[in-house]
């Protein structure tokens, strides 16, 4: 491909060599036209400009030199002389010897190079005795500003940054947020905006950038890794990078700097400001801010520097002796005991709510702020960063692509997202599955992705994020995508389809979840063993999780699972139908709304309402789970986020937040859909956990919500 | 969906060059062998996401052709790179006054056109 480049590079620069010889010899009867000096000046600097683009460096650094003279005689600093022209020639004959010599050219064009640049240099030389003349040196400097920084020792540092990007920096199309994207990608970051700025609506002019940012950087990148990220907005920002302290500093304190401080650091106050707030024994913050000594913005600010500084020292505790081991049943029967706890603190509550003593209210809500700090407390034990996994699978990757003779990376990202240590272990075979079939089916042979014009070595990149309670782990490879008429065609044989089924391209991918399914013409050692997707579909059920697929032909497959962090506790929405009560995961609660019968309208069957300018379906709860009794005049719809879409569910009284503490159903319930689990109430009744996903896939398949509803509650 | 990235440069073997390197990234790209015909262009286009310009082209040169662009309601925010030898600054601040977001120093390699691409245009 390169050489098709070097072709045209080269044809141009013949055009222009042509056009040059012209311009010289045009100027030698016209000495110091303007008009031709720049064209000159134009054709030299275009080759140089390009040269070194396509390996013609001895070119560039050529052309660069007479470029250099050029200017100079351009800008008048240097006189034209007829030796001058001749000279000119000469090099621009030169250029055209270096052209066709290509990378190599033979030691006698080198010693003719040297014999010209000495030449031209002899003539600036001889020019400028007439100015004076300190011969300009070329100053490549900022030229490379963006090529990698050398690592500054890979030493982490903390750096405390203040931008304040000037006004007109969206007018060039500069993305800041991307900026500050940017910079969180070196290194542990907290950014504090400041707001203070932005006036009110009417006087606010929307093309202006008001907001400025303080930032906390732990990074092993140097400083100028850290402002390079603002390199083309520098000029017109504010941009003020100072180093806190070393890391390694940072974890000899005993604690991490005070409020106090880090004001004091930053100049804004003075130490005897501080002394004098600290003698009132309010927080400094509140003192200061109300002495208008300093804004409540530039507080927070150095409270959000305070806080990360805490967590990079924690960091480096964790990383360092000060760790246990504890065996992992110790730690389940303290979630379980935990769990407990909870529940008969719901009991508390309410028992206490029925009784109306101020006492028993007051334990009762200390009790409640104890337990939930000793839940967060015991679930962040058991977070693990998922990274410790991913080493695993860089050595499944090169081990596979050895054998399958392919010729693969493994790319990770996120290896910091903490995860639930159950779900962790639980995700490992899934996710080798997942990238085994990624190498297996995905990724091409060498020889294939040449020819598709795509680099030799493919890649799959592994990434974890956290999104909301939930993370999702995603596993994208640059192959060929799914075959979807392949897989429709396997499908037919194995029967999973009938014949004449004309299905969207999205059900077509969902097929290779369906049990028994595998596309791979021969049984490779790899897939094929009889584990298919099905199987890795059950299990990222089993965790409450979910499969999203998304392929392109030609361009790769990325799958991603979102499962919930943790698995023991969940925050729930306590809703009641007839007597019984149900839980919905707070995860996926959008909204919830009041309708009345006569809202509903009925369109080809389906009952959809209108939630923010859209139209969703949904279904009632107690036509779906044969609950006695007639619904109220009224009743509540629960808007949920299932899977890619949102669904209603109309239940009789929504009740409130709930912390529930998930018990399973047992093995005789194991194939109820809809369900997820259960939970025991505050008084000591049952209430059944809502699986969202399920059941709005089950109510897609039947919107009447009616029939067909014992098959998709039963799914056996 | 894609990115798309107009280039604008009179020589064809930095246009091929740097829309295979885009290409190859998944970037969708366009090209003008000038200012005045990527100037024509602009309006008939939709959802540019970035546009990259050589500085010194016939016809309508590139400092010109970004002012025009930013008269353009359309492209009033849109990204803007010029591309440049120039490694003084000079080019680099006529290009920002004119309107542009940032510069290409040639010659480039691929990973510093890429590395560039993404922190103005993603």
């Amino acid at each position: 491909m390169i050489d098709g480049f070097k072709e045209t590079f080269r044809e141009e620069a013949e055009e222009l060599l042509s056009g040059l010889e012209g311009i010289l010899l045009e100027l030698e009867t016209k000495p110091g036209d303007p008009e031709l000096l720049n064209a000159a000046f134009r054709a030299v600097h275009t080759i140089k400009g390009s040269a070194g683009m396509f390996g013609f460096e001895a070119i560039g650094r050529f052309a660069h030199d007479l470029e250099n003279i050029m200017d100079r005689i351009r800008s008048g600093s240097l006189s034209m002389t007829k030796d001058f022209a001749d000279l000119a020639l000469s090099c621009r004959d030169h250029i055209r010897t270096l052209l066709a010599a290509d990378e190599d050219p033979g030691p006698a064009i080198q010693e003719r190079t040297g014999q010209l640049v000495e030449a031209l240099r002899a003539y600036a030389a001889k020019g400028s005795r007439a100015d004076g003349g300190e011969s300009e040196a070329p100053s490549e400097g900022r030229a490379d500003a963006l090529t990698d920084n050398p690592d500054a020792g890979g030493e982490e540092t903390v750096w405390r940054l203040s931008f304040k990007p000037g006004q007109g920096v969206f007018r060039s199309g500069t993305k800041v947020l991307r900026l500050l994207e940017e910079l969180s990608e070196l290194g542990d970051c907290a950014c504090f905006p400041h707001t203070e700025n932005i006036p009110e609506l009417e006087k606010l002019d929307p093309e202006a950038c008001l907001t400025s940012w303080d930032a906390i950087i732990a990074s092993g990148k140097g400083p100028d890794a850290i402002k390079d990220v603002f390199i083309f907005i520098e000029s017109e920002s504010e941009i003020a990078l100072e180093k806190i302290e070393e890391a390694a500093i940072l974890q000899e304190r005993e604690e991490p700097k005070k409020l106090g401080e880090i004001l004091l650091d930053r100049g804004i106050v003075t130490r005897a400001a501080i002394d004098e707030a600290l003698r009132s024994q309010r927080r400094l913050g509140e003192v200061l801010i109300e002495k208008k000594l300093v804004s409540k913005e530039q507080v927070e600010s150095a409270l959000v520097e305070q806080e990360h500084l805490k967590r990079v020292q924690e960091r480096q505790v964790d990383t360092g002796a000060a760790s246990i081991r504890v065996a992992s049943e110790k730690l389940d029967q303290l979630v379980d005991l935990v769990g407990e706890l909870v529940t008969l603190q719901a009991r508390l509550s309410q028992t206490a709510l029925g009784i109306q003593d101020p006492g028993l209210t007051g334990i009762s809500e200390m009790f409640d702020r104890l337990i939930s700090q000793l839940r967060d407390n015991t679930m962040s034990i058991r977070m693990l960063p998922i990274g410790s996994t991913f080493n695993k699978f860089r050595r499944v990757v090169r081990d596979l692509s050895l054998e399958l003779g392919k010729d693969a990376e493994l790319a990770t990202e996120g290896a910091e997202t903490e995860l639930d240590k159950t779900v962790i272990e639980k995700l490992g075979d899934p996710l080798v599955h997942i990238i085994r079939n990624s190498l297996d089916h995905g990724i091409e042979r060498p020889a294939d992705r040449l020819a598709a014009g795509k680099p030799r070595s493919g890649t799959i990149r592994l990434s974890a994020m956290h999104s909301g309670a939930y993370v999702l782990i995603q596993v994208a490879d640059d192959g060929a995508g799914l075959d979807r008429a392949a897989i429709k065609a396997k499908a037919l044989e194995r029967g999973i389809i009938s014949p004449g089924a004309d299905l969207p391209d999205q059900e077509i991918d969902q097929l290779i979840f369906a049990p028994g399914f595998s596309t791979a013409k021969t049984v490779t050692k790899v897939s094929g063993r009889g584990v298919g997707m099905d199987v890795v579909k059950r299990e990222i059920d089993s965790l409450g999780g979910t499969v999203l697929l998304k392929s392109e032909r030609g361009h790769g497959t990325t799958m991603t699972l979102k499962i919930p962090l943790t698995l023991a506790i969940i925050e729930g929405l306590l809703v009641k139908v007839a007597d019984e009560f149900y839980v919905v995961p707070l995860s996926s609660v959008d909204g919830c709304i009041e309708i009345r019968s006569d809202e509903v309208v009925e369109r080809d069957g389906k009952r959809i309402i209108t939630y923010r300018g859209e139209l969703l379906p949904f279904v009632p709860l107690r036509t779906w789970f044969d609950s006695p009794g007639e619904a109220p005049a009224i009743s509540q719809i629960v808007i949920v986020n299932a899977l890619d879409s949102r669904i209603g569910f109309v239940v009789d009284q929504v009740i409130g937040d709930y912390q529930t503490v998930v018990k399973p159903l047992g093995r005789l319930y194991r194939n109820v859909r809809g369900l997820s689990g259960a939970t025991i109430l505050g008084d000591g009744t049952v209430a059944l956990i809502l699986d969202v996903n399920r059941l709005s896939q089950a109510v897609k398949r039947d919107s009447t919500g009616r029939a067909g509803r014992d098959e998709a509650l039963l799914d056996a | 969906m894609a990115k798309r990235i107009l280039i604008i440069d009179d020589s064809a073997a930095i246009r091929q060059s740097i829309t295979y390197i885009l290409n190859q990234e998944g970037y969708e790209t366009i090209e003008a062998k000038d200012g005045q015909e990527a100037l024509d262009m602009l309006p008939t286009l939709d959802a540019i996401d970035l546009i990259i310009t050589d500085v010194n082209m016939p016809n309508l040169d590139g400092i010109s052709f970004i002012r025009k662009a930013r008269e353009l309601v359309k492209y009033r925010f849109t990204p803007i790179l010029v591309l440049t030898t120039e490694s003084q600054g000079t080019k680099m601040n006529e290009g920002k006054e004119a309107g542009a977001t940032g510069w290409i120093v040639k010659p480039f390699s691929a990973d510093k056109l890429l590395g560039i691409v993404r922190k103005v245009a993603e």
